[in-house]
This record gives C-alpha cells, sequence and structure tokens, in this order.
C-alpha cells in the first residue's frame, strides 16, 4: 500500500503556510499512524513549507506514505543555498526582519528537520532551488 | 492543572474555546519564536506568546498544542480566532507581561517546561 499526496505551496501568502502539513497530519490521524510520527512528521513539514514560503516564494511538496515510512520531498525554484552547512547550524538565518517580527527566521528550520526526521537530504544549487527529502520511518 | 484553573491564575479572558477548560495541562512554553516552540516537544503543553499572527494557531497545531494564552493584553484578529475554534483550541488572553505570567504558572505548580 502506498498513498502519494501533492501539495503546491504557495509563496505569496504567510497566513497560509502550514495548510499542507496540516492536511499531511489530518490524513495520517485517520491512517491510524502513531501520535509521537505523526507530530514529527508534521513539524519536519511544516518547517519546510515555512522555508518555502520565506526563502523561495513557495514551491511543491510531495509525501509518500507507506506502512514502513513516511518520505517528504519539498522542491522549490529558489535562490538556493550557499553554504548547507552553515544553514544547519541553529542561529543561522538569512530571513528579513519582516519574517522575525512574525515568530520565524530564528535559524532552527533546518536543525528542527534535522532533529525530527530520520533522514535527510539536502540538494541545493545557488540560482536554481533546493530539493529536500525527509524520511521518518514508521516503526 | 486544568486550563479552568491557568485561566483564574493569570486572570485571563477566553477568546475561544470555552468548551474546552477542562484540558488538563502538564507543562508550558512561554515564547515568541514559533522555530523555538518547534523545538520543544512535550504533551499536554501550554504556550504562552506575545505574537498574534495565523502562523502562532499553526505552530501549534503541529505540536498538538492545544491551549494558547495571549500574553500582554493582546487580542488577535477574528480570523485567527475562527482558525482557533476550527482546531478547537483554546484561546487566553492575559494582561499580565510574558515574565509576570510564566512566573505566576510555575509559582502555582506547573513547572514543567523544556526539554528533556
Amino acid at each position: 500500500m502506498m498513498i502519494s499526496l501533492h501539495y503546491e505551496v504557495d509563496g505569496q501568502d504567510f497566513a497560509l503556510a502550514g495548510e499542507a502539513s496540516s492536511n499531511v497530519k489530518k490524513v495520517l490521524k485517520q491512517l491510524g499512524v502513531k501520535p509521537d510520527i505523526i507530530r514529527r512528521v508534521a513539524i519536519a513539514m511544516y518547517e519546510g513549507e515555512m522555508n518555502m514560503v520565506i526563502h523561495a516564494n513557495g514551491g511543491i511538496a510531495d509525501v509518500e506514505i507507506t506502512p514502513s515510512k513516511i518520505v517528504i520531498i519539498m522542491q522549490d525554484t529558489g535562490p538556493g543555498i550557499e553554504d548547507i552547512e552553515l544553514a544547519m547550524k541553529e542561529g543561522y538565518s538569512t530571513a528579513p526582519d519582516a519574517i522575525r517580527e512574525m515568530g520565524f527566521g530564528a535559524g532552527m528550520g533546518l536543525p528542527n528537520i534535522k532533529k525530527y526526521t530520520d533522514q535527510l537530504q539536502i540538494i541545493s544549487e545557488v540560482g536554481k532551488g533546493t530539493r529536500l527529502e525527509m524520511t521518518i520511518f514508521v516503526k | 492543572m486544568k486550563v479552568e484553573r491557568i485561566k483564574e491564575i493569570l486572570d485571563a479572558e477566553i477568546l475561544a474555546g470555552k468548551e474546552h477548560l477542562d484540558i488538563e495541562i502538564t507543562s508550558a512554553c512561554g515564547s515568541d519564536l514559533m522555530s523555538d516552540v518547534l523545538a520543544f516537544v512535550k504533551d499536554q503543553a501550554l504556550l504562552l506568546t506575545g505574537l498574534v499572527n495565523s502562523q502562532v494557531i499553526r505552530t501549534a497545531e503541529m505540536m498538538d498544542i492545544r491551549a494558547i494564552v495571549f500574553v500582554r493584553g493582546k487580542v488577535p484578529d477574528k480570523e485567527l480566532i475562527d482558525l482557533a475554534n476550527q482546531k478547537e483550541m483554546v484561546l487566553l488572553t492575559t494582561k499580565h507581561p510574558m515574565y509576570i505570567a510564566c512566573g505566576l504558572l510555575y509559582s502555582s505548580g506547573l513547572t514543567c517546561g523544556g526539554e528533556g
């Protein structure tokens, strides 16, 4: 059994960010996935969604759910990440002040994603975009 | 500690979810940084914040947080309150600033917070 979900994340509307993660959370709940797994998926995907809204003017998210794992692939055509190692450091952020005033841009996005996922692959090219593949195993 | 008791301690007003005041709270997190909240995982947690944008509700939703207190007398707009109602959350607002609100709850026995 595999369930595939596809979302387009709107980069224009800060208020709407999180809709896709909210929907995935609902689906996982209906499937009877354990609450702690659902929470990890929801937080990781939500941080990914916020990143796409803040930095890349939106993007697309694909979620594959199987009995053994949940894979979230998030792709954007934004500016890309110059130094991935630096971006992974807690507290490092390139987000503008307007975003900070809204409670984000604290440099915790990618570190949080890494914290809540079992596997994280980041492929990014400056000027072209970023692709995040997050895997969470369902134990 | 029930949300009802938190409302009394903080002399707070209910903005949403008055039918859910019997929710049991065992830990609390006070922050205006949603990314810091997202790094905080505790069950049955309360969020205290001075931020009033819709991402506060989204963050709480992802964290399974069902009760939020806005400090310094802040009142969010109707859209945010509607979203909270939709998610069956309790929203409270207190005149106390963040430091005092956290202190009052802590000294009343709600001492679990942070990681670990």
